[in-house]
């Protein structure tokens, strides 16, 4: 059993505050990713509950255990790191049984763990070799396996897959998701890779600026963004944004034609629509092309709209060209509206 | 890609390109090894040989300029004292030397740029203007003529390269590597132990054997600091300046000859590239 608790964590460096009271529950074996640009502080936050960055102020609680205080090796956590992080004057065997032998495991139970999760990451052949002798999906294999075999509560991953090549990524991804499923840890992984936090997570924490602007589950934060930052960071293409004009009693005219919103007393919000909700019509937001992009099995279009840049996906079989005026309508209830002061969700 | 593919004109690039390369490493090769190899021909040659004119090019197997060097008064002792003072030197250099640059490549200290700028400073300072007071105040510490009095003032010259060969050193091993270990149960201390310093045992050795080589040629802070027990350089520069030229030769050899084989000793080391093979 191991729920991760941060509460109330903050750190600055020097007069830089890289995260902002941070306020977060990852469950027991829950797949949790922070996700965001760089710079966002989401793997200051990894560093701070692996124990090898120290908060400013607040608390770290794993499995009922406040371990703030205590150096990384006695939290019950294994890490995978971004650059892999193999041990260069060691083979792939001893590599991954270096914490075993550190806890100093018996050498039967030490060789029957390492070759069990040799096994699961596909790397018997290797165990023999260095690291200088491995590509470097190979390496990434061998630093899973290494945190593995600890069978430690909590695997934490700092972008572990960006330093592969894109078609390599996509096999580790689902080959990941696979294995940690199976070995019942709480993982807590850190990408900035909207896709891959999308296909793996059980929730996904977005971080923006050192603080933390939505986590729930990653349809909800597809579907629901509490905040103009999350609509515009995840979905590619992004969200489109327009000023919309309060008419009073829930309705809001955005460029001309009238949708039914939030009935609040703001003089405007802004009307937020993905592109894949928006279709061609009769009537609808009047909209200028400017660029048709085949993707082959829908076309992008991005057009203008009253000034305001949209990207729409439609059906390939449309005959659209740049230059042309079109009607669009966005799927009434995919309409999200958000507070153009505080940039939060209004329901 | 591969050499059957290229065209085989005899002016072809690749071609000059070869040749360039085996021209330079033969200079550089002949750079290095006549000298010495003329070295051992005169100091393996008798007195006359050495003299004659022309000259020989191979040895004459005549070791009776070493026979009598080797009897020569005080030249062990010398050749003794010599390897001590380098042994210690270099032993402070890397125990001063490496934390020093451990310290310097990971943490952040206030007059972390300036302490790196004043271990240089060390070196613009002049030994004869040092030898002087040096010399006084060994001799009212007692550090005088001793073993560990040289030796610290060669660790004074060496230590500032130990200092920066050690900091690049570890500043060349990602921290992400000791990161990894700490997550893997180690305290700071084994993570240093089982991680760093395997990686720069190669580099630690090449720093030691550079302290060593500055210790083993510097004769001015020697000729000054010993009198009884003088190092090999100091004897030398003392007793062979009115020499006849075989002895001259033979004492080069004599100072060439350890280095070489110290050098020649860890060189598996100072060659080692983990991962792929320890030459």
């Amino acid at each position: 059993m191991a729920e991760i608790q941060i509460r109330n964590v903050a750190k600055t460096f020097g007069t830089y505050q890289a995260l902002h009271s941070i306020d977060l529950t990852i469950a027991d074996q829950e797949f949790m990713v922070l996700l965001g640009a760089s710079g966002c502080g989401k793997t200051t936050l990894l560093r701070i509950i692996a124990g090898l960055e120290t908060p400013s102020v607040g608390e770290v609680w794993i499995g009922g255990r406040r371990v703030d205080h205590l150096p990384p090796r006695e939290r019950g956590i294994a890490m995978v790191f971004q650059n892999y992080a193999v041990f260069p004057h060691l083979t792939v065997f001893e590599n991954v049984a270096f914490g075993l032998r550190m806890a100093k495991l018996d050498d039967r139970l030490v060789r029957e763990r390492v070759e069990r999760t040799a096994g699961l990451m596909h790397i018997e052949a290797l165990l023999q070799r260095y690291s200088g002798q491995l590509s470097g999906g190979q390496r990434q294999r061998v630093a899973v396996a290494r945190a593995l075999a600890m069978e430690p509560d909590v695997i934490l991953m700092d972008e572990p897959l960006s330093n592969l090549d894109a078609l390599l990524r996509l096999e580790m991804r689902a080959e990941l998701k696979g294995v940690l499923e199976a070995s019942n840890t709480t993982t807590i992984y850190v990408t900035h890779d909207q896709v891959e936090a999308m296909s793996l997570a059980d929730r996904i924490s977005v971080m923006h600026q050192g603080r933390i602007v939505q986590a729930a589950e990653p349809v909800e934060v597809y579907r629901n963004p509490a905040a103009h930052f999350v609509g515009s960071f995840i979905g590619n293409p992004p969200m489109n944004f327009i000023t919309a004009r309060n008419q009073g009693d829930g309705k809001w005219q955005v460029a001309g034609q009238q949708f039914t919103g939030p009935s609040v007393a703001s003089e405007t919000l802004e009307f937020a629509i993905r592109p894949e909700d928006l279709s061609l019509a009769e009537t609808g937001l009047q909209a200028n092309v400017r660029v048709v992009e085949p993707l082959g099995a829908h076309i992008l279009v991005t057009c203008d709209v009253e000034g305001s840049l949209f990207r729409a996906v439609i059906d390939s079989n449309s005959r659209v060209k740049a230059g042309d005026v079109l009607h669009i309508a966005p799927e009434p209830d995919r309409i999200r509206w958000f507070d153009p002061e505080t940039t939060l969700a209004v329901a | 890609m591969s050499v059957a593919e290229s065209p085989k004109l005899p002016g072809s690039p690749r071609r000059a390109g070869n040749i360039l390369f085996g021209a330079t490493a033969l200079l550089l090769c002949a750079w290095v090894l006549v000298p010495i190899y003329l070295l051992i021909v005169n100091t393996l040659s008798s007195p006359e040989a050495v003299t004659a004119f022309p000259k020989s090019f191979v040895p004459g197997w005549d070791f009776a300029n070493l026979e009598f060097f080797a009897g020569f008064a005080g030249i062990l002792k010398a050749l003794k004292n010599s390897v001590l003072v380098a042994g210690v030197t270099m032993l402070l250099a890397i125990l001063i030397g490496a934390p020093a640059g451990y310290a310097l490549s990971r943490f952040d200290f206030p007059g972390k740029s300036a302490f790196r700028i004043l271990i240089l400073m060390t070196r613009a300072f002049p030994l004869p203007l040092l030898a002087l007071p040096l010399a006084v105040m060994f001799i009212r510490t007692g550090l005088d003529d001793t073993i560990l009095g040289l030796a610290i003032v060669h660790t004074t010259l060496a230590l500032p390269f130990s200092v920066l060969i050690t900091f690049s050193l570890f500043s060349g091993i990602p921290i992400e590597l000791e990161e990894a270990a700490w997550t893997l149960g180690c305290t700071r201390e084994q993570a240093f132990r089982k991680v760093v310093l395997p990686l720069i045992l190669p580099g630690i050795a090449a720093s030691a054997v550079f302290a060593f080589v500055i210790s083993w040629n510097e004769v001015f802070a020697a000729s000054v600091l010993t009198i009884e027990n003088r190092t090999l350089t100091a004897f030398l520069l003392q007793s062979l300046d009115v020499s006849p030229m075989h002895l001259k030769f033979a004492g080069g050899f004599v100072l060439v000859v350890p280095a070489l084989i110290f050098i020649f000793a860890v060189r598996k080391y100072l060659f080692a590239m983990w991962g792929i093979a320890n030459r």
